[in-house]
């Protein structure tokens, strides 16, 4: 194999692990602080995509970009206020299969409102057919704009976690929900709160990764399996962990190509190798059974 | 309480079995007295959601609208049409259990659709044991091949486009390709036809690969056709949005040989998503993207100028598409071998649909026979290319 075709695969994974790890993050996020999955988290990437391809012919693609994610973030708080917040101690299934209702439900209300169009953003930089020439591999500009949106993101994020006091409480609660409350953390607060930050962060996902893969209703699913599986990788609840697991993914996708391996075979993929992971290493690649104790963002 | 359930449930059990008896005798007498003033109830399946919405919505928009027109014609023999349509959001399984419940239940003279080649597959077998007409939407050869006594279709064969597409690339002297085609059953019919008919025109398909038809971004398998410099054009069999993708993807890695795509590419929505990369895709289609050029004395000029008028001004600003055209050609098709028949016979329908010859519709001129379903030739093809994001003739 050429260096050429080498990084033309490596970005190809890198572009695709990148989101997937965007959408681990997000389900990390809310499983941190509710011990849940949230299935819906696909459709928040899918909504971000769809309400910035709607704003985006009134408003300037930035400002159409931010209230996408402000409005995606409000209707993740809303979600999370609506149908978790007021159940009194609920299971953990009970809660899961609420999520997978709020995703059917949002994907219809989406398809109602936007129809079954595949949309796309436009490109940020350049158009549909510019692309740029690195290390002999050709890549559209649009695939830079995923992979540095999508770091800065998680250089972000775990500045937030590590940093601020906002972050320090959510991580309380994620390690000690009883404690934390006792100390004057309103744990009921920090579940909204973390709902509205993996709404933002698959809305901005969402509206990176637009112009290259469109956006449709349906989008979600795909994405929420391939965020799970890579959630799961990485060892669930532990996000730098999951940027790994994600790129990981992706890569191995795309070299899967380069070795003859049909495309059509892609999901399977990596759904062999979750049930390979739940099989043997079930706390994950980086997680053990004491760390999964202890909860990290 | 579940006994109270369970008594209600035997007797609606029993209460059913008895109607069913009841209708099995006394049906043959009733539909006799009652055929003229009845409407004449047809079935559609269509996939008006889901992944092959951009077939089912024109189809289905079509029907209603040709449907509308007949019955304020006064219908016809004088029964209006009855059309019912079923979403089967291009899931075979959904397509089936509509086909059973239009077959058993409603007692359709026909059922339209489905609008994709996988679910017409699994009908075949269904309508051709229930005998029902079945008048398909999917493009792909072996929905009339081999030939099923009830299964006809309107689009036209894939064969056809696939020897159109060779024959253009003997002119281009190109003789190395790659195929890319995705995993439907339109895309497996038509990846099946490229490599059946490419020796006949000395071509040989170095690379070949399949991809899922959800896939977003074919970046990787495109590079991996950039690195074989031995080939010389892409063939790519698919529906959409993999189609704009393709293209997209091409031209970012700074491709320049030419693309070609099946007929499925004739819809404007896919220049739309395809933008600038959409430039110079080479494909076949049928007349109704090339209805204002085509010469006066064309026997299609008529029916293709009028329906695109209409269908334009109804669902404006939807623009027609050769796919809404399949629907219309189903729903003409029957109506004209109802009308021929002179009654809405199941059998006497079908035979008449057999017979039929000459008949104009949006997909060709339609010559079926007891051993050609479909009715179409070759010239039902013409090629087309994409210049400054407008539907043009490829040879002017």
């Amino acid at each position: 194999m050429t260096l050429e075709l080498f990084t033309q695969y490596l970005f190809a994974g890198i572009t695709y692990g990148i989101i997937y790890a965007i959408v681990a993050i997000g389900f990390n996020i809310i499983y941190n602080t509710t011990g849940i999955i949230n299935f819906a988290q696909g459709e928040f990437v899918m909504l971000g995509g769809m309400i910035a391809i709607s704003l985006n012919g009134l408003v300037p693609l930035p400002v159409a970009i931010t209230i996408a994610v402000i409005l995606t973030m409000l209707i993740g708080g809303l979600i999370e206020i609506i149908f978790i917040r007021w159940l009194r101690s609920p299971s953990v299934l009970r809660l899961i299969i609420i999520t997978i209702g709020l995703s059917i439900l949002i994907r219809e209300i989406a398809l109602h409102i936007w129809g079954d169009t595949v949309r796309a953003l436009p490109y940020f930089t350049g158009n549909v057919i510019s692309s740029l020439n690195i290390l002999g591999a050709h890549i559209s500009p649009q695939v830079l704009w995923v992979i540095g949106v999508c770091s800065v993101m998680v250089v972000l994020l775990s500045l937030f976690f590590h940093f601020t006091s906002l972050g320090k409480e959510m991580q309380a609660c994620a390690s000690n929900r009883i404690a934390a409350t006792l100390c004057g953390i309103n744990a009921k607060n920090m579940v909204t709160f973390s709902f509205m930050l993996s709404a933002a962060i698959g809305a901005l996902a969402g509206c990176v990764v637009s112009p290259i893969t469109s956006s449709q209703y349906d989008m979600g699913t795909g994405l929420a399996i391939k965020g799970f599986t890579v959630a799961v990788l990485g060892g669930l609840g532990n996000s730098m962990a999951a940027v790994v697991a994600g790129i990981l993914l992706g890569i191995l996708e795309a070299f899967s190509i380069a070795i003859g391996f049909p495309l059509a075979f892609q999901d399977a993929i990596s759904i062999s190798i979750l049930l390979v992971i739940l099989f043997i290493r079930p706390n994950g690649l980086f997680g053990s059974a004491v760390s999964a104790g202890l909860k990290d963002f | 309480m579940k006994s109270f359930m369970k008594n209600v449930l035997a007797m609606l059990a029993c209460s059913g079995l008895a109607l069913t008896m009841l209708a099995g005798c006394s049906a043959p007498d009733e539909t006799k007295k009652e055929e003229v003033k009845q409407a004449i109830k047809v079935g559609a399946i269509l996939a008006e959601t889901g992944g092959a919405s951009f077939l089912g919505g024109p189809e289905a928009r079509s029907m209603r609208m040709m449907v509308e027109q007949i019955n304020a014609a006064g219908g016809v023999n004088g029964q209006p049409i009855e059309l019912i349509i079923k979403d089967s959001a291009a899931s075979p399984d959904k397509a089936i259990s509509f086909a059973k419940q239009l077959i058993e239940e409603e007692q359709v003279l026909a059922i339209l659709g489905p609008s994709t080649s996988g679910e017409s597959m699994q009908l075949k077998s269904i309508c051709e044991q229930a005998e029902t007409i079945l008048i398909s939407c999917g493009a792909a050869e072996v929905i009339v091949n081999p030939v099923a006594k009830w299964v006809f279709k309107t689009p036209q064969t894939d064969s056809f486009a696939a020897m159109h597409i060779f024959a253009e690339m003997n002119k281009m002297g190109i003789d190395k390709i790659a195929v890319l085609s995705g995993n439907t059953g339109f895309g497996k019919a038509g990846r099946g036809q490229l490599q059946k008919i490419a020796p006949d025109f000395k071509i040989t398909i170095l690379e070949d690969e399949v991809y899922d038809k959800k896939s977003t971004d074919l970046s990787a398998v495109v590079a991996k056709i950039n690195a074989n410099k031995d080939v010389q054009a892409v063939i790519n069999w698919s529906i959409v949005p993999a189609q704009a993708i393709v293209a997209k993807n091409m031209r970012q890695a700074g491709m320049t040989i030419p693309l070609f795509q099946s007929h499925g590419f004739g819809n404007v929505k896919y220049i739309e998503a395809a933008g600038e990369a959409a430039e110079g895709i080479i494909f076949p289609s049928g007349r109704l993207l090339a209805a204002d050029i085509l010469a006066d004395d064309n026997v299609q000029k008529a029916t293709l100028v009028k329906y695109i008028a209409d269908y334009e001004s109804k669902y404006a600003p939807e623009q027609a598409s050769t796919f809404g055209g399949h629907g219309f050609d189903a729903i003409m098709i029957l109506a004209k071998a109802i009308e021929n028949a002179g009654s809405s016979d199941k059998a006497k329908v079908r035979d008449a649909i057999e017979n039929l010859q000459g008949f104009p519709g949006t997909g060709g001129v339609f010559n079926f026979s007891a051993t050609d379903h479909n009715g179409l030739a070759m010239d039902a093809f013409v090629m087309m290319t994409v210049k400054d994001g407008k539907f043009v003739l490829y040879h002017q």
